[in-house]
């Protein structure tokens, strides 16, 4: 089994605050790798320095042997690392085809000159993008409402639009930012099983944020804990549960005791 | 309807279109005045569609484009009048260099957003008129008087072609990339778009028909002036593409066309013209701030298609 | 002592500049909108002095007053006309307008003014004799705008920090919706920013004509555009930055045209914002802020 991503002693500094420090992560390949921790414990920063939209001040990322940490977020999905986001970041006023079709653009070739001049090869890559995409969609069971537009969709499709708009980027690495927020139970199940299946259908490994307890101890092998910023614990769902780092981590100094 | 059947259907009223404005310019049955008019609509439209790429479809809020239709009109100037050349090898230099300008412009102000991308072009664009202001060689405040050598043909076929490669531009990967810019510039560039290479190409697509329009119109009103490329022009070309819907290039189109019969019919009422043109610009962004088309196109409305919700 | 006057000069324009950008700066930083129509409420304020001088026979400072007050009167009603439904628009959309009121404003006054767009002369209310100060030639009318600027500013720094409305400005500008929830009326606070704003562009109006006597419906664009940059050069919505970015821009513009670049005295504004844009567009008091994500 090889080690897909290697994260060391990264960290990041906004003006005086460390906002994360000394985060040490691994990921092997096919690997489903829960990062969970109480609000604000910088989960989502983490997930955006891996990503690219923010540099880390200290620290390296290491990503299919490349060290990749600052690197901007376009070339990082390039290279194989895509996520959702926290707060959906769907494009609103496209359609949900082409909310997929964008994702899908770094895998076309066809240029500008190339769709001026209206030449073969630019309807070649169209239609390619064209069954792509529907494809992706069809996986998620929204290709009926290929035309509609992104913002009039239902809270859980749009949800569901954004991990097959990622999927559609071509990642080895999926980051999913809080997949299950909003959920109900029975939603939640259906997402569990839409993981498991994208995992081994696209031979994926996957990072995931998240804060329903039942989503995660059930299908993460591993999970990392975060609290302001820095790791308190790594481990399988059974250790981290005993962990009583991480139950005062949660709930507070009380409790633990 | 298949793709290349809308293209066809276009292209033979465009040419149907072409072909009886420039019989009746022949056979003396239109005037100087609506020729002029005519002249002039094509300007605008190609003015507002190639505003409306930068802006509607990109998201970038450049209001400083009188600045590249100013280098396009000089330039060509300088090289039909000073430069002897012909007059499509000046349109293409005007074009040309308008476009550089547009990335001296774009280039610096990448990471600029909103607000203050719009006063740094609006800042850019008073540079490049002061520059020429200052700059005998071209008439400095005097102007310069420039061959009248525009007629229906080329201004026709610069709108056709403007509005053939701005759309052909929209309706590919690559105008989606623009447009996933224009709504999350971050999801854009989290989902692999290299949004800085976009958003220069925008701009340079944007300034080079605009200088491209610059060329056209230096060639039909004899002679050309710095204070005609202030900010107030940059605002007309703005108030058409509010009009018509940021998003829409049909609605630049028609909100262009519309706008230029106002124009041209308040001639002799600058005041009166000016009024009525904030008051649009006041009343669309208070009550309807999707203008005429929001980001609906007219081959939109022909399409039979089963969607949802229709915005109006 | 040729470059003292010239700085002299230069602190007089930027006092002018800096009373603009004052409102400004206090607009961007309550609603994040650039008030375009600032620099008409500039060219209104001078209009109004001018013809309560010349029709109604006041005293400029009765003038200034006067001008002061109308113009924080018009200043509200555009708020309240204009900006007020755009609060929650994009801001795009708010620029859009302002640019529309801007051109409206202008164009009405071009339109009902028997005398269209030429210009007024400002009848001489100040003999303009010049002082020595410790061998320095200095005129009576620089040091009438540098007092007014300096009483003006001053009482700004004491509405903003000492009274309630001024603490309702801060705490409103910091987090809206936090500051409607201690009870504090948002819509008025923007409304008293608007007018208090408006009043010193109206003052800087009534200021620059005495100054510079000539006076047109068009003259705010530009020094609306300078005084913008300005704030912005002393960091937006900073107060103390738009005063300091006022007088840099004045005595950058006197120094340019004094070196005889007097044509492209114009662009040093252009220039210089340009290059903290690029630079450092937090202006000199300003701090980065990042987009979270």
């Amino acid at each position: 089994m090889s080690t897909l991503l290697n994260v060391e002693n990264l960290g990041i500094q906004f003006g005086g605050l460390k906002a994360v420090q000394n985060v040490n992560m691994y990921m092997n390949r096919g690997e489903l790798i829960g990062l969970i921790g109480p609000n604000g414990a910088g989960k989502t920063t983490a997930f955006n320095m891996l990503t690219g939209v923010y540099a880390p001040t200290e620290g390296t990322i290491t990503f299919n042997g490349k060290q990749i940490q600052g690197l901007s977020p376009y070339k990082v999905t390039r290279g194989g690392i895509s996520r959702t986001f926290q707060n959906i970041r769907l494009f609103k006023e496209l359609s949900v085809l082409d909310n997929v079709k964008v994702a899908n653009h770094s895998l076309a070739n066809h240029n500008i000159l190339t769709s001026i001049l209206r030449l073969r090869k630019h309807f070649n890559g169209e239609e390619k993008m064209e069954q792509q995409s529907l494809a992706f969609l069809k996986i998620f069971g929204l290709d009926i409402y290929k035309d509609e537009l992104a913002k009039n969709l239902p809270y859980g499709m749009q949800r569901r639009l954004e991990i097959a708009r990622a999927l559609a980027a071509g990642p080895k690495l999926l980051l999913l930012d809080e997949p299950a927020a909003g959920m109900n139970p029975q939603e939640t199940h259906e997402l569990m099983r839409l993981i498991a299946f994208i995992r081994k259908e696209f031979n994926l490994t996957i990072l995931l944020i998240e804060h329903d307890m039942q989503l995660v101890m059930g299908i993460c092998e591993r999970i990392y804990v975060l609290d302001h910023g820095q790791l308190i614990a790594d481990g399988t769902p059974a250790e981290i549960r005993a962990n009583p780092k991480v139950i005062e981590a949660y709930l507070g100094e009380e409790v633990a005791d | 309807m298949k793709k290349s059947k809308v293209f066809w259907g276009y292209a033979v009223i465009a040419l149907v279109l072409y072909v009886v404005v420039q019989v009746l310019i022949s056979t003396g049955a239109l005037n100087l005045y609506y020729q002029n008019m005519l002249i002039t609509m094509c300007i605008n439209i190609m003015l507002a569609v190639s505003l409306h790429i930068v802006i509607g479809i990109t998201g970038q809020f450049s209001i400083g484009h009188a600045g590249f239709l100013a280098v396009g009109a000089y330039i060509s100037g300088i090289f039909t009048m000073n430069l002897g050349m012909p007059f499509p090898i000046a349109i293409l230099a005007g074009s040309a260099v308008a476009m550089l300008a547009g990335l001296l412009v774009g280039i610096p102000t990448l990471r600029l957003k909103g607000d203050y991308l719009a006063i740094a072009t609006l800042g850019f664009a008073e540079i490049i008129r002061i520059i020429f202001l200052n700059i005998d060689y071209v008439g400095g405040a005097a102007g310069m008087l420039v061959d009248y050598q525009t007629n229906w043909t080329y201004a026709f076929v610069g709108v056709a072609i403007t509005i053939l490669v701005i759309s052909n531009f929209t309706n590919s990967r690559h105008g989606r990339a623009c447009i996933s810019i224009r709504e999350d510039e971050i999801a854009a560039d989290s989902m692999g778009i290299n949004t800085t290479y976009y958003k220069v190409v925008a701009f340079a697509i944007g300034s080079f028909f605009a200088g491209l329009a610059g060329a056209i119109y230096a060639h039909n009103f004899y002679f050309i002036q710095p204070t005609t490329f202030g900010f107030l022009k940059s605002f007309d070309i703005l108030i058409i593409v509010v009009l018509g819907g940021l998003g829409s290039l049909s609605g630049s189109v028609i909100a262009a066309i519309f706008l230029t019969i106002v124009s041209t019919y308040l001639q002799g009422f600058p005041e009166t013209r000016m009024i009525i043109y904030s008051l649009v610009l006041i009343l669309v962004m208070l009550y309807r701030p999707t203008g005429l088309m929001g980001t609906k196109e007219m081959t939109d409305l022909f399409k039979f298609s089963k969607k949802g919700v229709t915005k109006a | 002592m040729e470059w003292i006057q010239q700085l002299v000069n230069g602190i007089s324009l930027g006092s002018i500049y800096a009373l603009i950008a004052l409102g400004y700066t206090m607009v961007y930083g309550i609603i994040k909108l650039i008030n375009f129509a600032h620099g008409d409420v500039f060219m209104l304020g001078a209009f109004i002095g001018f013809y309560a001088i010349v029709r109604w026979d006041m005293h400029f400072i009765l003038a200034l007053l006067l001008a002061m007050v109308l113009c924080a009167v018009i200043g509200v009603i555009i708020e309240r006309v204009a900006y007020k439904r755009l609060r929650n628009a994009t801001r795009i959309a708010a620029l859009i307008t302002a640019i529309g009121v801007s051109l409206l404003i202008e164009y009405t006054v071009i339109f009902f003014r028997v005398r269209g767009a030429s210009p007024e002369a400002y009848p001489e209310v100040l003999k303009n004799k010049t002082i020595d100060i410790l061998g320095v030639q200095i005129s009576t009318q620089s040091i009438f705008i540098l007092t007014v600027s300096i009483v003006l500013m001053v009482l700004l720094q004491f509405i903003v920090h000492q009274t309630k409305i001024g603490k309702a400005m801060r705490a409103v500008s910091h987090d809206a919706d936090a500051a409607r929830l201690m009870g504090i009326n948002v819509d008025n606070t923007i409304s008293a920013t608007f007018a208090i704003g408006s009043a010193l562009a109206g003052a800087a109006g009534v200021i620059f004509g005495i100054y510079y006597t000539r006076i047109d419906p068009l003259m705010g664009i530009l020094p609306g555009l300078k005084a913008f940059v300005a704030a912005v050069l002393g960091g937006i919505g900073i107060i103390p930055g738009a005063m300091v970015g006022g007088l840099v821009l004045g005595v950058v513009e006197t120094v340019v045209s004094a070196l005889g670049y007097s044509l492209w005295r114009d662009a040093a504004a252009f220039v210089i914002l340009i290059f903290i844009l690029i630079l450092r567009p937090a202006g000199i008091f300003g701090k980065n802020t990042r987009e979270k994500v």
